[in-house]
């Protein structure tokens, strides 16, 4: 290609480029297809392949009070500083547990990965912290955390929490593809109330529709619900469906 | 505008053959090293195809002559390190808490791991050196409510305070004297007076501490102990020592006793391994108030 007279009359294919460089509608077509080609390989097949989302046990769809508090993590952008991501990489799994499963984000939508960790990853938080500390992280993360960064979230104890719009929700993930059953589509009141009632027939029926469900009065300092209740019930479950003891890495290599 | 290929005198290039207003552009071949590396990009891409996963198939994907895959290469590594460090620790995990402590070599590992631990799991409640803060009791100061030996440390890590998810869970509870109508206010305001005193703090001017004793002696004294050092059978703790978890304001004291704080320590064992709970109690132990 020394030089480019040739390369405009010569006949071999590669040098027929000015067709398409000349021709911006021939171009955009190429283009179109170049990319529609990078797609189909990359994104089609995490929709067929059962191999990109391993079996595991224990998923079950959030709970009406759970999935209230996820709202809420969205509407704050509480993603814009923490992941959801445990990479598969030593000093991850070493500090934060093991290594995210496609599986355990099955039902988020959206998912809740992040990309930036101004603070550390939320992936597996559930059980590590108690309630009254969340309650006062969330209050004044410097009255825990000396030098902590986080914002102050003290609002979120003093507003109830809003129900509106969860059954409505709740249909709209099943659209989308969570497994809500029709039981727990007609309890979802009941459910957001009996989440924080332990010791009632309802709770026992919430745990009976939704395994592991922790069942407590997350912020005791009001009686009613509020959404700082329903966030900490959201973080307390985080990354406690799966039970590692009971999977087989070997067997989910990908 | 289309004109024919010229060639321009200056650079000895030729033309495009796109002319505006007078204006042509030059035809200048992309530089040469930049073409090879071009080449050589699209050669790699084809030798990766051969090595590593690369493309769907209709039920699952080309995983490439090297089986590479981002878990096996986590895991690897992972058993890669704890290979480094069984060596290094010659089985931490086989020796008890009485030999780590007795072996300088063991101690220091143990000491590096816990601290390492300390700082990702227990430093946002215990402070980052263990010194406490309000409602979350000081590790440094040798007052326990749980016992300071290497084995009751372990035993609390592993298990929690009446931690919700935990059988073996250390499980007892200070009674709610205000809340459940045990004790009327004026009582427990004597009461709490009569706590400070037992740690050597004066009373508020004006208020019968000699009552507070026998309300003391009637309530407390099966938990805390005729004298308030407290019982670690039952973690109830030692009202001796000047050192408080929830702090020994009169204030404090009186809400402490109206509403009882049976505070929640989470169990770490379903959480962390059983060496890095051993570096744990070891490092905790370290931290000045060891028994
Ligand atoms: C400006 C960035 C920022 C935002 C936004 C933010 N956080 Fe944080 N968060 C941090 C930092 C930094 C830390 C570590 C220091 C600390 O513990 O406070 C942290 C710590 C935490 C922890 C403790 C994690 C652990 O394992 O120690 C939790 C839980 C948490 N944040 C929840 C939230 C929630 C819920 C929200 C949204 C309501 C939120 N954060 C929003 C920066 C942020
Ligand atoms: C969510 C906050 C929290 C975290 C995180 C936490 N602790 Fe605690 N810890 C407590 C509280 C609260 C108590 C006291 C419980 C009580 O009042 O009976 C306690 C008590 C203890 C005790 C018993 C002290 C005694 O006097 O007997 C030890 C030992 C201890 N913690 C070690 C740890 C270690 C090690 C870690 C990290 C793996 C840790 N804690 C993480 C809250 C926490
Ligand atoms: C059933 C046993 C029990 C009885 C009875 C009891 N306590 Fe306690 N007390 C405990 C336990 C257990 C703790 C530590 C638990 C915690 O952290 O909340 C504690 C903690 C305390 C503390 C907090 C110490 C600190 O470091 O801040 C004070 C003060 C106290 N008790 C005072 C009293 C007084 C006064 C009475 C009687 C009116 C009383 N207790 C009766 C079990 C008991």
């Amino acid at each position: 290609m020394t030089s480019s007279t040739q390369a405009h009359h010569g006949g071999s294919l590669l040098s027929k480029h000015h067709i398409l460089e000349r021709n911006p509608i021939l171009l955009v077509i190429g283009i179109l297809i170049m990319v529609a080609i990078g797609g189909l390989v990359e994104i089609v097949p995490l929709f067929y392949l059962k191999s990109t989302i391993e079996a595991v046990e224990g998923m079950r769809p959030y709970t009406p009070l759970e999935l209230a508090g996820r709202n809420i993590y969205v509407r704050e952008g509480c993603y814009l500083c923490h992941s959801q991501m445990i990479r598969s990489l030593r000093d991850e799994v070493e500090r934060y547990g093991h290594f995210s499963l496609a599986a355990e984000s099955m039902y988020d939508h959206p998912f809740q990965w992040g990309s930036k960790r101004n603070g550390p990853d939320i992936a597996r938080v559930g059980g590590k912290y108690t309630d009254s500390w969340h309650v006062a992280h969330l209050t004044n993360p410097r009255s825990v955390v000396p030098q902590s960064i986080m914002p102050s979230y003290g609002f979120l104890f003093e507003t109830p929490l809003d129900t509106r719009a969860l059954v409505a929700n709740v249909a709209t993930n099943r659209e989308v593809g969570v497994p809500y059953t029709d039981d727990q589509m007609a309890n979802v009141m009941n459910d957001l109330k009996a989440q924080v009632n332990p010791d009632t027939p309802e709770a026992a029926a919430l745990i009976k529709r939704y395994p592991k469900a922790v069942v407590r009065k997350f912020y005791p300092g009001s009686p009613e619900v509020t959404e700082g209740d329903a966030v900490i019930a959201y973080l307390q479950m985080l990354g406690t469906l799966v039970d590692f003891k009971q999977f087989d890495d070997k067997a989910n290599l990908r | 505008m289309s004109e024919p290929v010229q060639l321009d005198k200056v650079s000895g290039q030729t033309t495009t053959g796109h002319e505006w207003d007078g204006i042509r552009e030059l035809n200048t071949p992309l530089p040469r090293w930049w073409l090879w590396v071009f080449y050589a990009c699209i050669a790699f891409s084809f030798v990766y195809w051969i090595f590593y996963p690369a493309w769907p198939t209709t039920s699952s994907f080309t995983s490439g002559v090297l089986g590479q895959t981002n878990r096996t290469a986590a895991l690897a590594d992972i058993a890669a390190a704890q290979a480094v460090r069984a060596q290094m620790a010659a089985g931490l995990e086989k020796a008890s808490l009485a030999q780590i402590a007795g072996d300088p070599k063991l101690l220091e590992l143990a000491l590096a791991q816990g601290k390492a631990a300390f700082g990702d799991n227990c430093s946002p409640c215990h402070g980052s050196g263990g010194q406490g803060q309000k409602g979350y009791p000081n590790l440094t100061a040798g007052r326990w409510l749980w016992g300071g030996t290497l084995d009751q440390i372990q035993a609390t890590i592993t298990h929690g305070i009446r931690a919700p998810n935990d059988a073996d869970t250390h499980a007892s509870a200070m009674p709610s004297f205000g809340k459940d109508g045990i004790l009327k206010p004026e009582e427990i305001r004597q009461v709490a007076n009569y706590v400070r005193t037992i740690d050597g703090v004066e009373p508020e001017q004006g208020v019968d501490v000699a009552a507070g004793k026998k309300i003391f002696l009637d309530n407390c004294a099966a938990c805390h102990g005729e004298d308030g050092k407290g019982n670690i059978e039952m973690g109830s703790a030692n009202l001796t020592t000047k050192v408080w978890q929830y702090g020994n304001d009169i204030s404090d004291l009186i809400y402490t006793i109206t509403y009882a704080r049976n505070s929640v320590m989470p169990a770490w064992g379903q959480r962390l391994d059983p060496e890095t709970i051993k570096s744990l109690a070891v490092y905790v132990h370290s931290l000045g108030g060891g028994r």
